[in-house]
């Protein structure tokens, strides 16, 4: 099978006696869910195109508790956490990259005191990384003169102050980066977050994923540009309802440079 | 004897109302106090330059241009003009007249007139303020919990801050005319109005008498009405001009995503999980059972309560919070009113002598739904002026709902199962979670 020898699990490399430089937590969505396996496809592309030495957990991965914790579970959180933290500290693992805000924020910031201490990174970081060491390099000019505006995901942005990372690998597209009237730290959440992704909002009046598209579709982009599966979801959702589908696209980061790689 | 009577009054009236203020504020640190233990005292470099930055900079104020502009003039204009206020204090006991005047000599006019043309700026600048409160209506200061007392309160404030710097003004120009037009030694040369010199005319064929009454009576009306003013602070959303120093100092200093982990729950997770541990074994004597999450402000922390005393109310949060946004209930801003008006209710119940009664903050003021309605995202937490931390107080109350009471919406109840027993909050197959990389290799 000449898949596991591109993308190993952990336990796959272990048996051969080897380890990885860094982990790629993939994430529930990332799993399971349709339109976020594409992102996780895309970008463990680029790593493979970038001659990363990684692997995933495979079956060994579990939530990482972050919607219970938000739930106001936090038994469930550490249950899952603790169960996790064995797995990660049995293989000795010491870099994670994931391509989930939510994951990346709790593996970076909840997991340490629970035992779990990683360096962390969201993919768009180490995208950044690897288009500055040359091992990634964007080729032709695929996006050239497209209008990209960028939704900011709350946890990497506010959670986590990252803003510059994901616009750095955007502005090597060659593409127009449009910022919308509420961004970085004032930037509007898509709606998902706090595990609003797994119920019905309170009633109101808008879906906030309806204020967000409003708003990015106010900056007249042809790709909004996300970094989050639930921000994703969140905002095709809200193009799709506003009957934008055939000119918008919504794409993760990783999706955007792997088109540019022409892979 | 009746020589000091001034002087004695003044003591009586300056000792009464700081004694009082005094006695409220202990109930304040009383009532903060109730709240559970925050170990926020590491990283006081880091503390102090966040209190520098924020508190006395003003750093984030200064986001909204216009009123971060305007509040800046008044928040500065306070504090200068108060130093005046040490002069009067003095006068008052000593009943001297400007008795830093020779002391400071040239100095003392420079002093004088920018307390001049501060209060000048103060007075124009709540002008602006009471105008985008009442005639703009700046659409935060017209939320549902801006009502009745909330209200008031914020205009209250404004017009004091105008009669203080009115009497103020009026004091310094009847004071002005006695030095030029009065020979009387009391009122000796000093200071440098370049305000209320123009305020003159109205004192045109005043006899000296009727000036000098006029420039005790505003003396008196403007040290006993910022007296009066400190006590209002207990019962104002004002408070924050004090408390805005300890909020910063003591606010989160950790990244904004992070959200504390529970020590109770980690060492009944580690029981739970250890095959070793006796399941039967009696706890030890000294832990007594704590609530998990809070339903009422003594299951909140100390610095949870102490934000709820230091909002001011100026709905900044509540204006970026995409629930409040999108007509959901939910109001950062209330949530932070809320907290206060229970625990305050709580204090008034102690002041008494009585035990705290049913109502809890939960149900009797902060509704589920509201709770429910946040997505976690941090505007508010971002968008606080003085680093309060409304998050933190719904992230707790939604503990004590999941694991106190089982009262998640049903819809996350099926997520937590799936995450339990799929470790996914969708029920799929943990086996199938590399499917992609199936698919990528066809």
């Amino acid at each position: 099978m000449e898949h596991t020898t591109n993308i190993p699990t952990l336990s796959e490399l272990a048996a051969l006696g080897k380890q990885p430089e860094v982990l790629f937590w993939v994430g529930c969505a990332g799993s399971f869910d349709e339109r976020a396996k594409k992102i996780t496809k895309a970008f463990a592309q680029l790593l493979l195109k970038a001659e990363v030495s990684f692997a995933v957990l495979g079956p060994e991965e579990s939530c990482t508790g972050d919607p219970a914790k938000r739930a106001g579970n936090e038994f469930l959180f550490q249950m899952q956490a603790m169960t996790n933290i064995e797995v990660l500290n049995g293989y000795e693992v010491k870099k994670i990259v994931t391509t989930c805000p939510h994951c990346f924020n709790t593996l970076k910031n909840e997991y340490p005191g629970l035992g779990g201490s990683y360096e962390v990174m969201h993919h768009t970081q180490f995208l950044k990384k690897l288009l500055e060491e040359g091992r990634l390099n964007v080729e032709g000019g695929v996006f050239e003169g497209k209008r990209i505006t960028f939704h900011d995901p709350c946890y990497l942005g506010r959670a986590n102050n990252e803003y510059e990372a994901p616009r750095e690998v955007l502005s090597k597209l060659e593409a127009e980066l449009i910022e919308m009237k509420s961004c970085k730290a004032k930037g509007l959440c898509c709606g998902a977050g706090g595990t609003q992704m797994f119920k019905e909002a309170e009633s109101g009046n808008k879906e906030i994923n309806i204020s967000r598209t409003e708003q990015a579709l106010e900056t007249k982009p042809d790709i909004i540009a996300a970094a989050c599966p639930f921000c994703n979801t969140m905002m095709t959702d809200g193009v799709k309802n506003k009957e934008k589908e055939g000119k918008i696209v919504v794409m993760d980061i990783a999706e955007l440079l792997q088109q540019a790689q022409d892979l | 004897m009746s020589a000091y009577l001034p002087n004695i009054v003044f003591a009586i009236l300056f000792f009464s109302l700081i004694g009082l203020f005094t006695l409220n504020v202990r109930r304040i640190i009383r009532n903060i106090n109730l709240g559970k233990a925050a170990h926020r005292s590491d990283q006081s470099k880091k503390r102090w330059l966040h209190m520098a930055n924020i508190a006395l900079g003003q750093s984030k104020m200064v986001r909204k241009p216009l009123s971060g502009l305007l509040h800046v003039i008044v928040y500065v204009g306070f504090v200068v003009i108060n130093i005046e206020l040490l002069e009067i204090i003095i006068d008052g006991f000593l009943g001297t007249h400007r008795i830093f005047a020779p002391v400071l000599g040239s100095a003392y006019n420079v002093l004088i007139f920018i307390f001049e043309v501060f209060a000048l700026l103060v007075l124009v600048s709540v002008f602006f303020f009471w105008t985008r409160r009442n005639i703009m209506r700046v659409k935060r200061f017209w939320k549902p919990e801006m009502k009745g007392w909330a209200k008031w309160d914020a205009d209250i404030i404004l017009y004091a801050e105008v009669v203080l710097m009115t009497l103020f003004l009026t004091m310094n120009a009847a004071d002005y005319w006695l030095q030029t037009f009065a020979q009387n030694p009391h009122y000796v040369q000093a200071g440098s109005f370049p305000v209320s010199k123009y305020l003159l005319p109205i004192f045109d064929g005043f006899s000296t008498q009727t000036v000098i009454a006029i420039e005790r009576t505003t003396w008196w009306l403007h040290i006993g009405g910022i007296l009066l003013f400190l006590n209002y602070l207990y019962y104002s959303k004002h408070l924050h001009i004090i408390l805005a120093f300890p909020n910063t100092y003591f606010a989160n200093l950790e990244p904004q995503g992070k959200l504390p982990n529970m020590p109770a729950v980690t060492k009944e997770v580690k029981l739970m999980l250890d095959s070793n541990a006796d399941p039967y074994a009696t706890p030890p004597a000294d832990e007594t059972p704590s609530t998990f999450g809070a339903s009422d402000v003594t299951d909140l922390n100390w610095v949870q309560l102490m934000n709820a005393y230091s909002c001011t109310e100026c709905g900044r949060c509540t204006s970026e919070c995409p629930a409040n946004q999108t007509g959901k209930q939910l109001s950062p801003r209330k949530i932070m009113m809320d907290t206060r008006d229970r625990l305050t209710e709580v204090g008034k119940l102690l002041n008494k002598g009585n035990q705290i009664n049913q109502n809890t903050l939960l149900d009797n003021y902060i509704s589920r739904e509201e709770l429910w309605a946040c997505t976690s995202c941090n505007a508010c937490v971002e968008a606080c002026p003085i680093a309060i931390d409304p998050l933190s107080i719904i992230m707790d109350m939604r503990r004590y709902l999941v694991m106190e009471q089982s009262a998640a919406p049903s819809e996350l109840n099926v997520m937590m199962t799936n995450v339990e027993n799929n470790g996914a909050p969708w029920p799929f197959n943990q086996q199938d979670r590399l499917a992609w990389r199936e698919e990528l290799n066809t």
